[in-house]
């Protein structure tokens, strides 16, 4: 089975906005006060967990079709976009390890996608089918 | 507190693909609501959910996103391994490596975000 470009392209664009939600959490989280007030008024939490949920709704129209065995490492390609956003918006600095660490996480989930990768339509469910599984729901 | 919000993320996403078969093959937007209140493994996995996203916002008060973010590909691990345990699925050499591979990476981060 093929992977078509559109899918990859669903699950890039989710991983995209999924990592500006990352942004606009961490700024909203900056700007967290216990109190039902300041939680109302907090736009950029609100902004932050839309386009968490979005990226949900991206992911899973991206894997409906396709080998999750490409689309799954795409998926965490949005720890690099993170780390991009977290340098120009946040301005927080971009050590060694960091790009290490998230090199290892991309090539460990390439791994994980090549294991689980199969996608099965009777029988058991894949890891990576199993992480969507709540995905597949939101877009309906 | 971003590690146990992956754990609680992953036991989410564990109950809430086990809850999902009690909704039938193609589920209307109004039988998944429905659903989603009813079916006790649906409800738990989202209510799951929401706490593992409050508790990445609490961990992001302090923490850098740079390094919080990352840490959330564990989630993938403990997936993982909990549909070993839950679903039967199948262990192989490509699940092992990227679990230790993704393992040691987060490892780096850990040892990072002490200096």
């Amino acid at each position: 089975m093929n992977t078509p470009i559109s899918s990859m392209l669903w699950v890039i664009g989710g991983s995209v906005i999924g990592s500006f939600g990352a942004v606009y959490l961490k700024l909203g989280a900056e700007r967290l006060q216990i109190n039902l007030r300041s939680l109302a008024v907090n736009w950029r939490l609100a902004v932050g967990i839309v386009f968490y949920l979005l990226s949900s709704v991206l992911y899973t129209i991206g894997v409906k079709h396709g080998e999750l065995s490409v689309l799954y490492p795409l998926v965490s390609v949005g720890s690099i976009w993170t780390l991009l956003w977290s340098k120009l918006l946040l301005g927080e600095k971009l050590t060694k390890p960091k790009f290490v660490a998230v090199g290892m996480i991309l090539a460990g989930c390439a791994l994980l996608g090549l294991g689980g990768g199969k996608k099965e339509t009777t029988g058991t469910p894949t890891a990576a089918e199993t992480r969507h599984a709540g995905r597949d729901l939101s877009a309906r | 507190m971003v590690l146990v919000c992956t754990v609680i993320g992953a036991a989410a996403q564990v109950l809430i693909k086990k809850g999902t078969v009690a909704l039938g093959e193609n589920p209307t937007m109004v039988e998944t609501a429905l659903g989603i209140l009813t079916t006790r493994d649906l409800f738990a996995g989202y209510a799951l959910l929401g706490i593992s996203t409050v508790l990445l916002v609490l961990a992001l008060r302090q923490g850098e996103l740079s390094l919080l973010y990352p840490v959330l590909t564990l989630t993938y691990v403990w997936v993982t391994v909990l549909s070993m345990i839950i679903f039967h699925d199948s262990m192989n050499v490509f699940k092992v490596a990227g679990i230790s591979i993704i393992i040691a990476g987060v490892a780096v981060l850990g040892r990072a975000s002490r200096q």
